[in-house]
């Protein structure tokens, strides 16, 4: 069984339309995707009321919920699944508010012909827009059920409750979901207020739910995107430039065209792909298409030496991130450094891979995008054709940590596919493709000056950082490489800066602590060197990392404990409680450790907005080679009301071991020809042998408080955490990611 | 009359040597000394110990896998038992810690421990007894500041007589000459400078060198290449395997980086080397560069022209359509094997250290025996932790006898102009069956990555 | 051309060049799903199965060298339905976030155990050093093959591999 869209059952749409009315076409075209902080441009549209979570995009009920007459429950939601777990916490939100098993409940995810539009999948904001919006469209639909069976029985409805699909009155009677269902009664508004169930009631939500998706791929059941295989479908495979920016200047493509299995050879402008009956036999036609193809020379890389300085002289536009209080008066005990970090890349273990089908002029595309609907926007725009002709589905691939090349290679197979219609084409890309093409991580550089008055108090903070935009997502065929390769070349939109609340560079590059006068600057670059896009974290990576080093350094200066000195700035009660369990749990103290260890310690609230996290850790530094290994880490996590407890733990361990690797060994490297980091060997990642002995989560307990996002919570912190450690089993700070043994040993020295 | 004359005469000749054996073979015990303090120490010359341990490569034989550096417990295989190396940080009790600096310099030039006891050959005294005084000097700074670690190292497993370390005098006497290094007039100073480093600290002959049954390194032989721990030391003098003749600059690139782009990564026991003189003075790897490709002397017309033909013949695959069958040997199973499971990666197109060499520039199908490649090709080049590495994926468990015979023969016979191995059969299956054991290096180094603690590691399954 | 493969048990023609790394004819020929490709180069570890008993990365193993030997990939642990020892443990331990390089962890793993049932967390840690994960699910991976250890320990029949 593949995940496609279940054709036998009428869409939303269908059912929907059947209805005909003026208001639900209106339902319809109300998507507008605007919700992440880190999307620029687009202003959400701002309804009467504010509805809660992405019901305040797509207020209609029948847009989140459909329930049958034969009571088969369906719920929708615009998020994707991508290995963070959100289609089980999904169903656990669902099924507590309707009162159902989350078996009976059939989970739709981002389509664009089924699904409201919610975006991207980004910013660990499922939870928090549609786990909220799915939380009271289903407590609603309950109470509307509830409704329709009170009026059926003449009872009032505070004498029924709603259990296991069913209404039930005192005298045990009741009424199945789908005897009560009917289009009219689901297709309404969602009300500001609903009669959400009390977290002391919860059958499911708060409780550890196993993944849903978990047996499928433990089992070799084919769920990703990479696993398709429809009748007819034909291997393809992209050969790109040597360098971005090279444009094809000649091509014999007769051998290729020879090859055994091969079905075409496309060529559209600069872009150049390879089609076959068999994936080995599209790989070796690949190869060959490489050695005939010639190139000019593209773009120029930077020198790769004076890089990241370069950071701070290039042309730069100014966004006051943060001012209070009188920043600039200088003081004795200060604190001044300059911070790093690299471009780095997501590295999904499996290389994107999108397949896409053109039949009866529409383009439908299976995608493991994290946004369907912008992906739709921007490939339309690319085929030159109307939206409607462009059908995106998500469809699970390899773990994504942010905009990869995902997005892409839906784009070169929708392209592809333009030259064998009625083919399925499956593009997947080569290893060194996804490492050189994918858009990374920004390389930024941060700037801290602070100063401590008297009693040890930060007295003065100015802070300044150098970075891309973060965000170079689709919704403009120009932000699509295959686009950009067409002869009518699509150029890339121009960056724009823009201040929001969640940030962007700017994520979290305001401390939370309790300071008088701070002055906080983006300093944003337009110019991208390298390609680079969204990065699990943003700016909160590189901003969390320099905040939370220097709140170490001015802790000493002030001779006082680093914990203690985070909770004399930090005034939010449940930063203070994070900071607190984190410590405990960790047995914080001022003991001397064996030689060569080191402990050390951050806190940041995701955004400023979403989940607290705080971490305490344990390093060992080999003295001799300067490698460093986590000993053990325990982190406190509040991510208000809790879904699903282990959902959290796994993440935020994920998110530590992930940012542990960027943090000490991740660099993408180039020269002036391009380039250097294309595979694990020349970007090595953190193998088995260097992950901690042990980490342990500790998640709040936070009933009835909104969800906050949870996923890239641990991005930040880690970073700090570890520089911290370093410090203190060295003696020596270390301010440029990533910290490779060999640079640990030169700042250990001898 | 006669019989009694010679009977005394022995007698008299036996005393005398017995006498003058014991004087030789008999040191003092030096007195215990405090460790000394690292404040007390220069830090200049620390840093110039650090780099000469780096040529000394003392790292290697004294950590232990998964041990702290330094602390001895390393089994070292000799023909004669295993010999456990001790630990040599500054712990009191069971390092070098009551040491004094002239405990340690007797050590390296006499191979004798504090207490005056012989010390077997497989710490390289043969070699290090060249080291100058002063050069000691920063070696025993070196030492002693490092991290002190209690470990105390596992009896030698030794049969009888070569537990009796008396015996070692009469090897000394038959083999060892005592430094230190002159110089040899009318050299240049460089020259001198490597053959100091190369023959002294670096002890290039101790794996280059071939051993006589004594275990002691043949003098007439010097560096014409050896086994050691089943992986081929390859002959570093006029009989250097490597079909495009080394010279200065590149050999000095290549121990310096662990890697040329004309003659592929270390690996096997020489991949902890070129980690280590990556952390070296670049003059003394220059230095020994430079001595070492005098010893291999100025190649002949014939064996230049080979290794521009190499070189060309490289250059031609790398830029050519990728090959299916090339059909050029009759040996289709070797072939086959070598077309679909090698040539993807080792076709040239991406050079060394990240791409796989090309073979027509490998010293490895040139040498005397395919047992380099077998190593390589059934455990793989394991990845360093955390730092960019050559790396390879192992071929055991994919392998079996037949094949990788097929595919050593097919790569003789396509890339090499030697006469066939005669003995692969036999190298692979004892490979295979675990009788030659293998030890298997991590490939830090390849990068100027410093060298992880113990680079032996299990093989990648 | 036609090569004869064991895969699960199963022994077939398959119509492929021999030439052809293991991983594809897996993939695309017998419609196998638990293979994954992650870099086409063994640096990854994601498309590791067993060959008899032992782990290898199918993505540079041509076909040719097959012949006769049994191949054994996630599907041949255990089903759906009926999950075997190791994806009972993995399942357990809830072992994945996005679950690409799991099949392949779990194929390595499945090698160890099947030499050595108790091998340790060291043991396991080292062994499994080929094999990358990038959601770093690590942790959880070492507890759930430590498990599947302890399950195939209390069951021996359970743990083999078709």
């Amino acid at each position: 069984m593949m995940t496609r869209p279940d054709r036998k059952r009428p869409t939303r749409r269908s059912v929907i339309a059947g209805g005909g009315s003026i208001v639900v076409s209106f339902a319809l075209l109300s998507q507008a995707f605007a919700q992440e902080g880190e999307v620029q441009g687009a202003a959400p549209p701002q309804p009467k009321p504010k509805l809660p979570g992405s019901l305040a995009d797509d207020p209609w009920l029948d847009a989140w919920i459909r329930i049958d007459a034969d009571g088969a429950i369906s719920v929708f939601t615009g998020k994707a699944e991508l290995g963070q777990g959100v289609k089980t916490a999904i169903l656990q939100i669902a099924a507590e508010e309707l009162e159902v098993d989350p078996t009976a409940i059939r989970l739709v995810t981002a389509d664009t012909g089924q699904t409201p539009n919610e975006g991207y999948t980004a910013g660990s904001q499922s939870i928090q827009n549609s786990g909220t919006a799915i939380r009271h469209a289903a407590a609603q639909v309950r109470e509307l059920l509830i409704g329709q069976a009170a009026a059926q029985w003449q009872i009032p409805a505070d004498q029924l409750r709603a259990e296991n699909g069913k209404v039930i009155r005192s005298d045990g009677q009741t009424l199945d979901y789908g005897s009560l269902v009917s289009t009219e009664i689901m297709h309404v508004e969602a009300r500001p207020q609903s009669r959400l169930k009390t977290p002391g009631s919860f059958r499911i939500m708060g409780k550890p739910m196993k993944r849903v998706d978990i047996p499928a791929k433990v089992t070799g059941t084919p769920i990703y995107v990479q696993d398709m295989r429809l009748p007819g479908m034909v291997h393809a495979r992209v050969v790109r430039p040597p360098r971005p920016g090279a444009t094809l200047t000649a091509l014999d493509p007769s051998a290729v065209e020879r090859f055994p299995g091969v079905v075409a050879v496309v060529r559209n402008g600069s872009f150049l792909a390879v089609v076959a009956e068999r994936e080995f036999q599209a790989i070796q036609a690949m190869r060959l298409l490489e050695t005939a193809a010639q190139w000019s020379e593209g773009m120029k890389f930077p020198n790769p030496s004076e890089f990241i300085q370069s950071l701070k002289t290039r042309p730069a536009q100014q966004g006051v991130v943060a001012e209070r209080g009188q920043p600039g008066a200088a003081s004795a005990q200060s604190f001044q450094a300059t911070f790093t970090r690299p471009y780095q890349i997501h590295g999904s273990i499996g290389p994107s891979c999108a397949v896409a089908l053109l039949e009866s002029g529409t383009t439908r595309i299976w995608s493991h995008t994290q946004g369907v609907f912008p992906d739709r926007a921007a490939i339309a725009e690319m085929l030159g054709v109307p939206a409607e002709q462009v059908h995106v589905v998500h469809v699970e691939g390899s773990g994504c940590y942010g905009h990869n090349g995902a997005d892409d290679a839906a784009a070169d197979a929708a392209l592809i596919a333009q030259a064998v219609p009625g083919r399925p084409v499956r593009l997947q890309w080569m290893r060194e493709q996804e490492h050189v093409w994918e858009p990374y991580g920004p390389a930024m550089l941060t700037e801290v000056r602070a100063s401590l008055d008297q009693s040890g108090r930060i007295a003065e903070w100015n802070y300044d950082l150098w970075s891309n935009t973060h965000s170079t997502r689709p919704g403009p065929a120009g932000s699509l490489i295959a686009a950009q390769s067409l002869p009518a070349a699509f150029k890339a939109p121009p960056a724009k800066l823009s201040i929001s609340p969640s940030g962007n560079g700017d994520r979290n590059a305001v401390p939370l602590y309790t300071i008088p006068n701070m002055r906080v600057i983006w300093h944003f670059l337009p110019e991208m060197p390298l390609r680079v896009s969204a990065l699990r974290a943003l700016g909160a990576y590189a901003n969390v990392f320099a905040i939370e080093s220097a709140m170490d350094e001015l802790a000493l200066t002030a001779n006082a404990d680093p914990v203690e000195f985070r909770l004399r700035h930090m005034d939010d009660p449940r930063g203070r409680a994070v900071i607190e369990a984190a410590a405990d749990g960790f047995g914080w103290s001022r003991d001397r450790l064996p030689d060569d260890r080191g402990r050390g310690f951050a806190f940041a609230r995701y955004k400023n907005l979403a989940a607290y996290l705080a971490m305490a850790l344990e390093i060992e530094v080999e003295r001799e080679t300067g490698r460093c290994r986590i000993l053990r880490v325990v982190a406190a996590i509040d991510s208000g009301e809790i879904v699903n407890p282990d959902g959290i733990r796994n993440q935020t361990e994920g998110g530590i071991i992930q940012a542990a690797s960027w943090t000490l060994y991740e660099t993408v490297t180039f020269d002036e020809s391009g380039i250097t980091s294309t595979d694990w060997s020349s970007y090595p990642i953190m193998r088995f042998g260097s992950v901690p002995a042990s980490i342990d989560v500790r998640v709040m307990e936070r009933p009835g408080e909104p969800f906050l996002g949870t996923g890239e919570a641990a991005q930040g912190p880690t970073p700090a955490a570890i520089a911290n450690a370093i410090r203190h089993a060295t003696g020596r700070r270390l301010y440029d990611i990533p910290f490779r043994a060999e640079k640990v040993k030169a700042a250990i020295g001898v | 009359m006669t019989l009694l004359r010679i009977v005394l005469g022995l007698v008299v000749i036996l005393a005398i040597g017995t006498a003058a054996f014991i004087g030789y073979a008999w040191h003092s015990r030096l007195d215990p000394i405090d460790p000394p303090a690292k404040a007390s120490l220069d830090a200049k010359l620390l840093a110039r110990g650090a780099e000469l341990a780096a040529i000394g490569n003392c790292n290697v034989c004294h950590t232990a896998p998964n041990g702290e550096a330094f602390a001895g417990g390393l089994g070292i295989p000799t023909p004669f038992g295993t010999i456990y190396s001790t630990n040599i940080t500054p712990d009191p009790e069971t390092g070098i810690g009551r040491w004094s600096e002239e405990a340690f310099s007797r050590a390296m030039r006499k191979g004798v421990d504090r207490e005056g006891r012989h010390l077997y050959p497989a710490f390289p005294y043969d070699h290090f007894t060249l080291v100058s005084d002063e050069d000691n000097r920063a070696l025993y700074a070196f030492l002693m500041t490092r991290k002190s670690v209690s470990a105390k190292s596992p009896a030698n497993q030794l049969p009888f007589p070569f537990n009796v370390r008396m015996l070692l005098a009469g090897w000394k006497a038959l083999f060892f000459r005592e430094g230190p290094y002159l110089p040899e007039p009318g050299r240049p100073a460089e020259w001198n400078r490597g053959r100091y480093l190369a023959e002294g600290l670096g002890h290039c002959g101790a794996c280059h060198t071939p051993r006589n049954r004594l275990g002691a390194e043949i003098s007439d032989q010097h560096f014409a290449g050896a086994e050691i721990e089943n992986w081929t030391a390859y002959a570093i003098d006029s009989g250097s395997p490597a079909p495009l003749p080394w010279d200065a600059e590149s050999l000095a690139f290549y121990l310096r980086h662990g890697w040329h782009d004309r003659h592929g990564v270390s690996r096997g026991p020489m991949a902890p080397v070129t980690a280590n003189l990556g952390a070296a003075s670049e003059a003394d790897v220059k230095a020994i560069a430079a001595y070492v490709a005098e010893v291999m002397g100025r190649p002949s017309k014939e064996r230049l022209a080979q290794g521009e033909a190499a070189l060309a013949a490289a250059r031609q695959e790398r830029e050519a359509a990728p090959l299916r069958r090339t059909g050029e040997t009759g040996n289709g199973a070797g072939e086959a094997i070598f077309v679909s499971a090698c040539q993807g990666c080792h076709d040239g197109r991406r050079p060394p250290p990240f791409g796989g060499l090309n073979l027509h520039l490998s010293t490895a199908v040139n040498a005397p025996n395919a047992q380099n490649i077998i190593n390589v090709t059934l455990y793989g080049l394991p990845a360093a932790r955390g730092e960019p590495s050559a790396m390879m994926p192992a071929y055991r468990g994919v392998l079996n006898e037949n094949q990788l015979v097929a595919l050593l023969d097919y790569m003789r016979e396509r890339f090499s102009r030697q006469p066939a191995w005669t003995d692969t059969r036999e190298r692979v299956s004892s490979t295979l069956r675990g009788e030659r054991k293998v030890p298997v290096y991590r490939m830090d180094g390849t990068t100027h990555a410093p060298p992880e603690t113990s680079m032996r590691t299990a093989p990648w399954p | 051309m036609a090569v004869t493969l064991t895969v699960n048990g199963r022994t077939q023609q398959v119509e492929a060049d021999p030439e052809t790394p293991l991983l594809y004819v897996l993939r695309d020929h017998l419609e196998l799903n638990g293979a994954k490709y992650g870099c086409g180069i063994g640096q990854c570890g994601s498309c590791t199965v067993m060959v008899d008993g032992e782990a290898v990365l199918s993505c540079v193993t041509p076909v040719l060298l097959l012949e006769g030997r049994r191949v054994t990939t996630v599907e041949g642990l255990g089903t759906l339905e009926k999950p075997g020892p190791m994806q009972q443990a993995f399942i357990e331990e809830q072992a994945a976030q996005c679950g690409y390089c799991i099949p392949g962890m779990m194929m390595r793993a499945q090698a160890l155990l099947q030499a050595d049932p108790s091998a340790n967390e060291a043991a396991i840690r080292a062994h499994l050093e080929p094999n990358l994960c990038r959601c770093g699910t690590h942790m959880r991976i070492i507890k759930a093959v430590m498990r599947a250890g302890e399950i195939m320990r209390q069951n021996p029949q359970s743990g083999g591999a078709s």
